[in-house]
């Protein structure tokens, strides 16, 4: 068995190598957008990976510029050469975090709760405690309390977060839904973050699969997709989720999975496969698993014939691209197509719809400065649209682009593209 | 080792932000897009935004005795802003104001580190282009592709670089600003010295200020295709093309390697038992004019025995773009990495160097595919190789310094847009005798006398 990139430095090196330096990735990265520094954009990583490797620098600055980046993989795309910065970030990460220890990046990883383990326990206790950090900011809006904001730069005024749901979304939803005459069975990957935070989106996702006719399962058994703590070069802990969630696959054996949130979708369909390069075992599952992982827009439209609503939302809607629905999944066309499906629904195009919204995991927490940068000029660019909605399709985009809307005084509702649908079914009945 | 005091001086003139000191972040200053050339870690990158802040620097780098290299985008193929004797890496990418587009007089006025994309596409507005446009032009700065005279797809009938600049502000390696040109399109007062600051690479001046040249828009485009069977059919197709009368903006050539690698990547349906292709944009602002000369371009390929095929739309455009577009990233997927070169040579001596190149190619065991701007004999020859494999890379060494020899012999040159840098320096003297090297040095010395202005590129100061 050969070895793979976590395991071996001359694997890592030939990846390395294949950076001819063009420069190329600055022109759509969005950290160097905001930071206009080498330090901020994938050539200059891969950069610090190569003196790395040659045992020239090994300190806290070193892992405080690896750690400076979205994984949002917009520099992928700009690569002639192909170069797969996705592998060599975690690679690095996974080697920093390994060599200087796990501590420190607990620090710098402090807010994304690295241990998936104890996120549910975690969560529900934490849903319970909220108001004594967070007071209440609206409906489902929290702010931090004061005391919070020594904490860090982010937690000031303006930061809001959505409130944490007191039963979890899978605690409150049947395993199995029945529809009469299916036209298909999946299974809805919730994710954390619909999960815990977002239970309302699936609900929704949950009446578009009913009025769709698709007989939908829910397991409670299934787990983080990893995603949180493979950024932070944890592959480890993400090869065990991983492996827990496609033995469930197997075992239930859907015909499809069905994805609300990019994250998770990008993790299933190509860093699962990624993370056990050269196990042949669970490679071969991933890869299996992967091919049957659809986000629920495509599922709607290239798996299924959707259903048109009939009823009319008037609304002026812009949609945001999440970087791991666009740039990994490559989706772009399809969400658009579904809010145009909708009557009524007006959609107006931003400037950049498929620039970074700036949030990254627990990046917008540990590096507060440059994700707000990258937000507001987001913001900007939906504010210039004139919409009242503004559309995307992961729930981590919709916890910034809403603070954003808070922060920078914008007019418009954030939502998910399947909110938008479900009401729409709704209002026909 | 920069002192603190130096240091200080630096933080107190530009701000903390603009200063950069940990080793982490100045590594990623050690190197541009040259494949093997050597890296150094600069001992500061400083960001300045105006020209004050920018003779501040060469004042204390002066009092200090610290080197300059100053740095737009890092996209040079020559190691132009390598810190090779460590020292101050100057970067200009945070002085980026485009301070003026004057559509009357056709002229643009930009910072140093406007990057050509944005300034194309702010011009783009008025219905204007600014037309040199390197294949880096997304990233690579007004300021570097001065410095190293740019060219691009659209040279054969746009020209270069050197062809949209103005006027200038520099600040002197002695220290002083200075002012020349502006935008007139006359100007005969005193030297040329538009002439002596494009493709100075850095060691004569620094660049803070530039007049460009604008041009409108032009309205037609027509793109077409050709695929031959032999090489002189190509070489012969691009000058008759000329001799025809018609200057197509680009008149792009791609060897057999190339056609095969790019069909293997991006299966966009090229015949790979073709020996070479072109592709021809016609252009200008004249709708019939633009399909006369379309229809004359067609004529020729049919003369010379090429098959080919017209877009009649922007996809269609767009798919014979493609080809282009993938040549450098499909020839890169063959081997870790890719050594772009571009030794030129007069136009009707294309094919003679191609063949050069494909002989040269057999000769070392290297592969290489070749591709580049043949309406203008810029070649650009890509050496696919494995770094790790000292025996390919002693080769290779080899390899270029016979391309060279190849093009000179050919009555061509040893770059025709990449500049020299610290890559080519040891061709010089081949290219210019021995009183071309006094010449440089002369100048070098008159401007620069204490050799403080990018040291150790272009002028071999040694020899
Ligand atoms: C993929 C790729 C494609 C390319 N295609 C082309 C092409 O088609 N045509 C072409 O001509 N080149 C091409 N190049 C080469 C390169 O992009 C050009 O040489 C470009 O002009 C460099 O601009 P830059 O801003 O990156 O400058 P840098 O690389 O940062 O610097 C180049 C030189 O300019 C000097 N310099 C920079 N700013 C200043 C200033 N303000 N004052 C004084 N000196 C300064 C530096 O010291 C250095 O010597 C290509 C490069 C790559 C990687
Ligand atoms: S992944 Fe995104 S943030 Fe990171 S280097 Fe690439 S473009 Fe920049
Ligand atoms: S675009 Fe790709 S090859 Fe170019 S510098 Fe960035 S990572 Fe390297």
């Amino acid at each position: 068995m050969g070895k793979s990139i976590f395991e071996n430095d001359e694997v890592l090196k030939r990846e390395l190598i294949r950076c001819m330096k063009c420069g190329n990735c600055m022109a759509v990265c969005p950290v160097y957008g905001a930071e206009v520094k080498e330090s901020a954009v994938a050539r200059g990583k891969i950069a610090l990976g190569e003196a790395y490797l040659e045992g020239k620098i090994r300190d806290k600055d070193l892992m405080n510029l690896i750690y400076n980046c979205l994984v949002c993989k917009s520099c992928m795309l700009a690569c002639p050469t192909g170069v797969k910065y996705d592998k060599i970030i975690l690679a690095l990460r996974h080697k920093l975090a390994k060599d200087l220890g796990k501590p420190w990046i607990k620090k710098l990883a402090f807010w994304s709760l690295t241990h998936p383990s104890l996120f549910d326990k975690g969560l529900k206790a934490f849903s319970k405690m909220q108001g004594f950090f967070l007071e209440k900011r609206g409906p489902k809006l929290r702010a931090p309390r004061a005391f919070l904001r020594t904490l860090g730069k982010r937690f000031d005024e303006s930061f809001v977060l959505p409130e944490f749901a007191s039963k979890s979304f899978r605690d409150i939803t049947p395993e199995v839904i029945e529809v009469p005459n299916p036209q298909s069975t999946a299974l809805f990957f919730t994710g954390c973050s619909i999960n815990y935070l977002y239970p309302e989106i699936g609900g929704d996702i949950l009446l578009v699969l009913k009025k769709n006719e698709i007989k939908t399962l829910i397991p409670k058994e299934q787990n983080c997709c990893g995603m949180p703590v493979m950024v932070h070069g944890d592959i480890e802990k993400a090869k065990e989720l991983a492996k827990k969630n496609l033995d469930l696959f197997e075992r239930i054996n859907p015909e499809y999975i069905i994805t609300g949130c990019a994250s998770c979708g990008s993790a299933l369909k190509h860093e699962y496969p990624l993370i056990f390069e050269v196990d042949q075992e669970y490679e071969t599952k991933a890869k299996k698993w992967a091919e049957k992982v659809y986000d629920i827009t495509s599922f709607l439209l290239k798996v299924i014939k959707l259903k048109k609503p009939k009823a009319e939302l008037k609304l002026k809607v812009t949609y945001h691209d999440p970087c791991h629905l666009k740039k990994a999944m490559k989706v772009w066309v399809e969400p658009r197509e579904i809010l145009k499906a909708i009557p009524g629904v007006e959609l107006v195009e931003m400037k950049k719809p498929d620039a970074c919204c700036g949030s990254g995991g627990s990046y917008h927490l540990a590096y507060a400065d440059t994700s707000l940068k990258i937000l507001q000029s987001k913001m900007e660019d939906v504010k210039n649209t004139r919409a009242e909605v503004v559309a995307t399709e992961c729930p981590a985009c919709m916890m910034q682009l809403g603070e954003g809307t808070q922060r920078y005084k914008v007019n418009a509702k954030v939502k998910h593209v399947i909110s938008l649908l479900a009401e729409a079914y709704r209002r026909e009945s | 080792m920069l002192s603190n005091a130096f240091i200080n001086a630096c933080v107190s003139l530009l701000g903390e932000k603009n200063v950069l000191t940990k080793e982490a972040e100045l590594i990623p200053y050690s190197y541009d897009a040259t494949p093997g050339i050597p890296r150094e870690i600069p001992g500061a990158v400083v960001f300045p935004e105006t020209t004050e802040q920018v003779q501040g620097i060469v004042k204390l780098c002066r009092e200090y005795k610290v080197p300059i290299y100053p740095r737009g985008a890092g996209t040079c193929l020559s190691g132009g802003p390598v810190p090779l004797s460590k020292g101050v890496v100057i970067s200009f990418q945070r002085m980026n104001k485009i301070l003026e587009i004057d559509t009357d007089n056709l002229t643009a006025t930009v910072q140093p580190g406007v990057v050509v994309a944005t300034l194309n596409a702010e011009v783009a507005k008025y219905g204007l282009i600014y037309p040199p446009d390197p294949g880096s032009m997304s990233v690579a700065t007004i300021g570097g592709t001065v410095a190293e005279n740019a060219g691009g797809l659209r040279g054969l009938k746009y020209g270069v670089t050197k062809h949209y600049v103005m006027g200038m502000e520099v600040v002197l390696p002695t220290g002083e600003v200075f002012r020349f040109g502006g935008k007139t399109v006359k100007n005969v007062t005193a030297y040329d010295f538009t002439g002596l600051f494009v493709g100075s690479e850095g060691t004569l001046g620094i660049i803070t200020e530039v007049i460009l040249k604008l041009i409108p828009a032009p309205k037609y485009r027509k793109s077409m295709i050709a695929f031959f069977d032999t090489l002189e059919d190509a070489g012969q197709t691009v000058t008759d093309i000329i001799r025809a009368h018609v200057i197509p903006a680009t008149l792009e050539i791609m060897d057999n390697m190339t056609i095969r690698t790019v069909e293997n990547f991006a299966k966009v349906g090229l015949p790979t038992d073709a020996a070479a292709l072109l592709l021809i944009e016609v252009d200008g602002n004249g709708k019939d004019g633009v399909e006369e000369e379309a229809k004359k371009v067609v004529e020729v390929i049919q003369k010379n025995r090429g098959k080919y095929k017209v877009a009649e739309t922007d996809q269609e455009r767009d798919n014979l773009w493609a080809a282009r577009r993938a040549a450098l990233p499909a020839l890169a997927q063959v081997k870790p990495a890719t050594v772009l070169e571009d030794a030129t040579v007069p136009r009707t001596k294309i094919v003679d160097m191609l063949r050069a190149i494909q002989e040269i190619a057999k000769k070392y065991n290297l592969t290489i595919g070749t591709f580049g701007h043949a309406g203008d004999g810029n070649l650009h020859p890509t050496i696919l190789v494995d770094p790790m494999d000292k025996d390919e890379m002693a080769r290779l060494d080899k390899a270029i310094d016979e391309i060279f020899d190849a093009a000179l012999k050919l009555g061509g040159t040893l770059s025709g847009e990449h500049g020299i840098g610290v890559a080519k320096k040891k061709y010089l003297k081949n290219e210019l005798g021995s009183s071309g090297i006094e010449v440089m040095k002369r100048l070098k010395k008159a401007l620069d006398p204490d050799n403080i202005l990018n040291p150790g590129k272009l002028v071999p100061m040694e020899d």
